[in-house]
């Protein structure tokens, strides 16, 4: 057992321990929603949620479950900290992150509470660094009140098929345009759900058919045109990268939500999620 | 216009789009008769590439006979189109191109697997017609080979490399890196290749001829892909150096300005250069007000490039209003004074030619001349490496 050399009573004053085989699991988790450097841990015994936003108009969250980690010991219901999530990421890769098959750096996350710093003890082949990040004032997470049953357009893809529209995107163009229309047609026969830059060259349309065997489900309610920012929308592609599924909804307020399951190193299901607000209205042309 | 490319040929224009890119920042569409012609031109025009895809490339092709319709676009644009050539032939079944005269714009539609419709809609711009006055078939030396040849005489040469000699005996070709001053202290590297290698080669005329590296591989990448041989046209130092790869529904020519000898480069780059205003095809007048750069239709015409001796420039030619330099110190205060002077199309034109004669010292470097800012890299690298 890596990390098992830490006495007994050291752990009694931390109020929050963790313990990871591979740290992989969680920095990889925590680089699809870096794109800002503050990040608030909220932990709770089901496990650790670590929120990013950025302008306050995207959120992004990664989810990781209690059974992902080897030891999770929490001794309060909630358990709320704020770091730095780059410093944090340099730390457990601290070893260089190595992806070869075999190696993989043991992770033990500790925290004693509040103004205490996030203790890292981190051990590959035998070398054991320790890292103690300092914990900032959690600032509240906005509240995106985005409701499953407020959802007026949801569906769900193969990863895959949005990876190479996300990775070919018009910078050039300011806002990336969602259409979800359950049959009519908009711009052509049958759009369904179509992605649409404008950039300076001119648009571009990514149409997904409906009947794609890439298309998990389809569940339209209306047809809405959603404009997001492209800006905020770019970050995400890191974890559509790592995920396997997408599921993209649409609320009535024009909301969207980017729900990316994840598999991890050992096949375990972990889930990140983005939200994001829509910009102003689009005027009807075309 | 509307054509339809399907299967593997969609891969094949991507490819020659990506490879045109090599040359030049806009793509020249012009739908003909005899098939699709995509162009591009260097700033300097110094280097200019043609293909043409016959109508039997296509699976559709519809054009409107009586419009001569001619348009040019940011090439970026159109490789966004096809960004992921790796993947291109796996993922697209079909590619619809388009043009919507009423909107502008050029539209290209990809059907890929799965369902998805990538729709591209591109602005273009009007232009005349751009075509570069060569006629291969009169030159002394010819060569064919297939890509992989050349492709692994390249190789040696790093990025780095801006510039290749290539000489040419009755059973050798030489290719070597061109050093400008051969004292400097970068690595030299020539092959040698012998006739056999190759499946054309005919040698009427001993010359030596430098060139850049750049757009050949760009057109190497294009053979190699479809494993068309390539054929190399050349001529005296100065005349442009003829690359091109052929195939029943394709052609592709790549014209590449060599540099000239010493004892006439003055003389004649300077004074006639290769690029005349094409005296053949004028540009209609309106073209002449819509652009003026283009305007200034520069073709290369080696059918009347001047020999040697003709050291008087024709008063025809844009560089004609500049005196002809009399030593190497000149030209070089010359182009540095150009540098952030007007931007007359022929200003880079001679700064490729004239950039490597610069030595590579500090002061020099600092100019956002390619050519330059290389040959200083490689003296470092060289020194790191020693």
């Amino acid at each position: 057992m890596p990390l098992s050399t830490q006495s007994q009573g050291e752990d009694e004053q931390y109020i929050l321990v963790t313990s990871l085989d591979n740290a992989r699991n969680l920095s990889n988790l925590l680089k699809a929603i870096s794109f800002k450097d503050h990040a608030v841990f909220t932990t709770t015994p089901n496990g650790l949620k670590v929120t990013v936003e950025d302008c306050k108009c995207v959120q992004a969250n990664a989810f990781i479950q209690a059974d992902i980690f080897q030891e999770f010991t929490i001794k309060e219901d909630l358990i709320t900290f704020q770091v730095n999530l780059t410093v944090l990421l340099d730390c457990l890769n601290i070893f260089g992150g190595s992806t070869s098959a075999g190696i993989s750096t043991a992770l033990r996350m500790c925290y004693k509470g509040y103004g205490y710093p996030l203790t890292l003890f981190l051990e590959e082949g035998g070398v054991v660094t320790v890292c103690k990040i300092n914990t900032e004032e959690p600032e509240e997470p906005i509240d995106f009140d985005f409701c499953s049953s407020n959802v007026t357009n949801k569906v769900i893809l193969q990863s895959e098929s949005l990876k190479e529209a996300f990775s070919e995107l018009d910078l050039t163009s300011e806002m990336l345009q969602i259409t979800m229309s359950p049959s009519q047609p908009f711009i052509y026969h049958r759009c369904l759900f179509l992605l649409s830059t404008f950039g300076s060259s001119g648009s571009a349309h990514y149409d997904y058919s409906k009947d794609s065997d890439m298309m998990e489900l389809f569940r339209c309610k209306e047809t809405q045109t959603n404009r997001y920012k492209m800006s905020l929308l770019k970050p995400s592609t890191k974890a559509l990268t790592l995920s396997c599924k997408v599921s993209v909804r649409t609320d009535s307020r024009g909301f969207l939500s980017l729900q990316y399951l994840v598999r991890n190193d050992d096949g375990q299901i972990c889930f990140v999620e983005y939200f994001c607000c829509p910009d102003e209205e689009v005027e009807e042309d075309s | 216009m509307q054509c339809v490319v399907t299967g593997g040929n969609v891969k094949v224009l991507a490819k020659a789009i990506h490879s045109l890119s090599r040359i030049g920042d806009e793509l020249y569409v012009e739908p003909q008769g005899d098939g699709l012609a995509l162009r591009s031109v260097n700033s300097s025009r110094s280097a200019y590439a043609c293909f043409l895809f016959a109508p039997l490339f296509f699976s559709r092709y519809n054009i409107r006979k009586e419009v001569n319709f001619r348009c040019k676009m940011a090439i970026k644009s159109v490789q966004t189109v096809f960004r992921s050539v790796a993947t291109l032939e796996k993922t697209v079944e079909k590619c619809h191109i388009e043009l919507d005269e009423a909107k502008d714009r050029l539209t290209f539609t990809l059907h890929c697997k799965h369902g998805l419709l990538k729709t591209h809609n591109l602005s273009y711009q009007d232009s005349e017609s751009l075509q570069a006055v060569f006629d291969k078939d009169s030159y002394a030396n010819v060569f064919r080979a297939h890509p992989r040849l050349l492709v692994d005489t390249v190789v040696h040469f790093p990025l780095s490399v801006e510039e290749v000699t290539v000489t040419v005996s009755d059973e050798r070709m030489w290719v070597r890196n061109h050093v400008e001053d051969e004292r400097s202290r970068a690595m030299l590297t020539e092959l040698c290749l012998a006739s056999d290698e190759f499946d054309h080669f005919a040698v009427k005329a001993h010359h030596s001829i430098t060139f850049c590296l750049k757009e050949l591989r760009g057109l190497l990448a294009f053979a190699e892909s479809t494993g068309l041989l390539l054929s190399m046209y050349l001529d005296e130092p100065g005349s442009p150096v003829v690359l091109s790869v052929t195939d029943s529904v394709l052609e592709g020519n790549f014209v590449l300005a060599t540099l000239s000898d010493d004892h006439n480069l003055y003389g004649r780059d300077l004074g006639s250069p290769l690029y005349q205003p094409d005296a053949e095809q004028p540009p209609p007048p309106d073209d002449f007000m819509n652009d003026d750069i283009d305007s200034y239709l520069i073709a290369m015409d080696t059918s009347v490039a001047p020999g040697p001796s003709a050291a008087n420039p024709p008063t025809t030619s844009l560089a004609a209003a500049r005196e002809t330099p009399s030593d190497r110190h000149r030209i070089r205060r010359h182009s540095e004074e150009e540098e952030d002077g007007d931007r007359l199309p022929n200003k880079k034109f001679r700064s490729i030619f004239f950039g490597s004669v610069l030595p590579p010292s500090p002061q020099t470097s600092m100019q956002p001349v390619p050519t330059q800012e290389v040959l200083a890299s490689n003296s470092e690298d060289e020194t790191e490496a020693d």
